[in-house]
């Protein structure tokens, strides 16, 4: 069984968006996708200062078995990278909404408003329908 | 649905994750595959290989005919009850698959084959034995569990009458025997000591739980082939197929050309090839800054020319990736990967990369 923190706010692409309160986002992966891609053991994420597309690929989740796009949630600038990744890539498989943080990103005007995020509610029925 | 093991419930029941795998429905991990991959360098681990196909041959002339279809040649089994790995060839020398071959009497040898070549091997097979008189008998009533790490092979004798156990702990390197049915071979695709074990379809779920309560740990595909290229050894249908020959493919090893009145299919086509030398050649390649290599990434090397990953991973053991890559003969010691446009570096290294849980390169650097 996933866990979907009630706090956050999802993407088809199982991504997950925390509002920060400095008005940028922290972007990860769901709990969801870290268990579907098993042990990771690499992680690219787009230099700060990269400015992205809600739905663009901008980072690289690789696994054992495979590699796997990140995609922007919304729309904006990147402003960091979570750096213990580059050593500790496994941090995403033991905290996939805590320390293992992809990247943190500030909004284009309104992009938060217009992002086809979902609810954690929305989110579980979205899991529930993919196992059924 | 794709075809299933005698094991498939048991594989659910354990919570795998299953795959497709050349039309079979198998477990790709239980847990963490990295876990597991650990499990069979450090212990002992237990994989389902029952989807690979078993074929009986028996005949009076069984040992002329495996001459003529295998690139390596049976001449070398001495005495019942050995092991010999080989490559069956087409006429131009591609490779229909790889393959054991183990000798069991004059007139009865078995082969195990690759899942996904099972059917077109088997119509080749019966193709050429026919002039042989050969019977082929597919043994699909029997199950294969492959038991593989340090403490395998005690682990695995305890599923054996006590009678039989110590006569099993006693079989060599590549040797097998017949034990009341079940059939019990020293040979394996991790780089570590094991045995694979052919046994009744019946058999095979109480054999797994009771090798789980030994302390054996269950161990999907994917562990599989990361403990495989770690210890060098190929797998059909990435690393060579009807288009490439052992030569290019890192099997010359396996190739007798002696003696040379030995008419086995392929023959013309590789003295030709080893005449002039091969253009291309499979090396291993460890990767020196972080990323991870896969199949089909794009080779350089500058001044000579291009290849390319046939198999890549992350080695667990050596916490880096490493690869076998198809490149020109003359391709330098150090070439670049391209990984998503960035070219990367990596160093041609001989496999094997980790043989009985020890790394055979060196980690020269940390990574950037």
């Amino acid at each position: 069984m996933s866990n979907v923190p009630p706090d956050l706010r999802y993407t088809k692409s199982h991504e997950w968006v925390r509002t920060l309160g400095d008005g940028r986002v922290e972007i990860g992966i769901t709990d969801h996708a870290q268990h579907a891609l098993g042990d990771l053991v690499f992680v690219e994420l787009p230099e700060p200062g990269r400015a992205v597309r809600a739905g663009e690929p901008c980072a690289v989740v690789e696994s054992v078995k495979a590699a796997s796009d990140v995609y922007a949630p919304l729309s904006g600038e990147i402003t960091e990278g979570n750096a213990r990744l580059g050593a500790a890539p496994e941090t995403v498989n033991a905290a996939p909404y805590g320390e293992g943080w992809l990247m943190r990103l500030r909004p284009a005007a309104g992009a938060l408003a217009a992002a086809a995020l979902m609810s954690a509610a929305d989110y579980q029925k979205l899991l529930d329908a993919e196992v059924g | 649905m794709g075809r299933r093991t005698p094991l498939f419930r048991l594989h659910q029941e354990l919570n795998a994750r299953m795959v497709d795998f050349g039309g079979w429905d198998m477990p790709v991990q239980y847990g963490s595959q990295i876990g597991e991959h650990h499990a069979v360098r450090r212990a002992a681990g237990v994989f389902d290989v029952s989807h690979m196909g078993i074929v009986d041959l028996k005949g009076a002339r069984v040992r002329a005919f495996l001459q003529r279809l295998l690139a390596n040649d049976v001449a070398k089994l001495k005495t019942p009850g050995r092991a010999l790995y080989s490559c069956m060839l087409n006429d131009a020398g591609g490779v229909l698959d790889d393959l054991i071959a183990y000798s069991l009497s004059d007139s009865w040898y078995r082969l195990v084959v690759n899942a996904g070549t099972r059917d077109k091997d088997l119509a080749w097979i019966r193709r050429h034995g026919d002039a042989y008189g050969i019977e082929v008998t597919e043994r699909s009533d029997l199950a294969m569990l492959a038991i593989q790490g340090p403490e395998a092979r005690e682990k695995a004798v305890q599923l054996l009458p006590p009678a039989h156990a110590d006569a099993a702990l006693g079989l060599a390197a590549f040797a097998a025997r017949e034990f009341g049915g079940w059939f019990v071979a020293r040979t394996g695709y991790t780089g570590e000591d094991g045995f694979e074990i052919m046994l009744p379809a019946s058999t095979a779920v109480p054999a797994w739980r009771k090798l789980n309560s030994l302390g054996v740990a269950s161990c999907g595909l994917g562990a599989r082939d990361t403990l495989r290229l770690e210890a060098g050894m190929n797998l059909y249908g990435n690393d060579m197929d009807e288009s490439t020959h052992p030569f290019e493919s890192g099997l010359g090893w396996t190739v007798a050309l002696e003696p040379r009145e030995r008419p086995f299919i392929g023959r013309d086509a590789l003295e030709v090839i080893a005449r002039r030398g091969s253009a291309r050649k499979l090396v291993g390649l460890l990767l020196e800054d972080r990323g991870v290599l896969r199949s089909h990434q794009k080779v350089l090397s500058p001044g000579v020319g291009e290849g390319e990953i046939t198999s890549g991973t992350f080695s667990p053991t050596l916490e880096r990736s490493i690869a076998f890559a198809r490149v020109p003969s003359a391709a330098a010691d150090s070439v670049q990967v391209d990984i998503r446009g960035k070219l990367l570096h990596a160093r041609v290294v001989k496999p094997p990369f980790v043989r009985a849980g020890k790394p055979l390169v060196s980690q020269a650097k940390d990574l950037p």
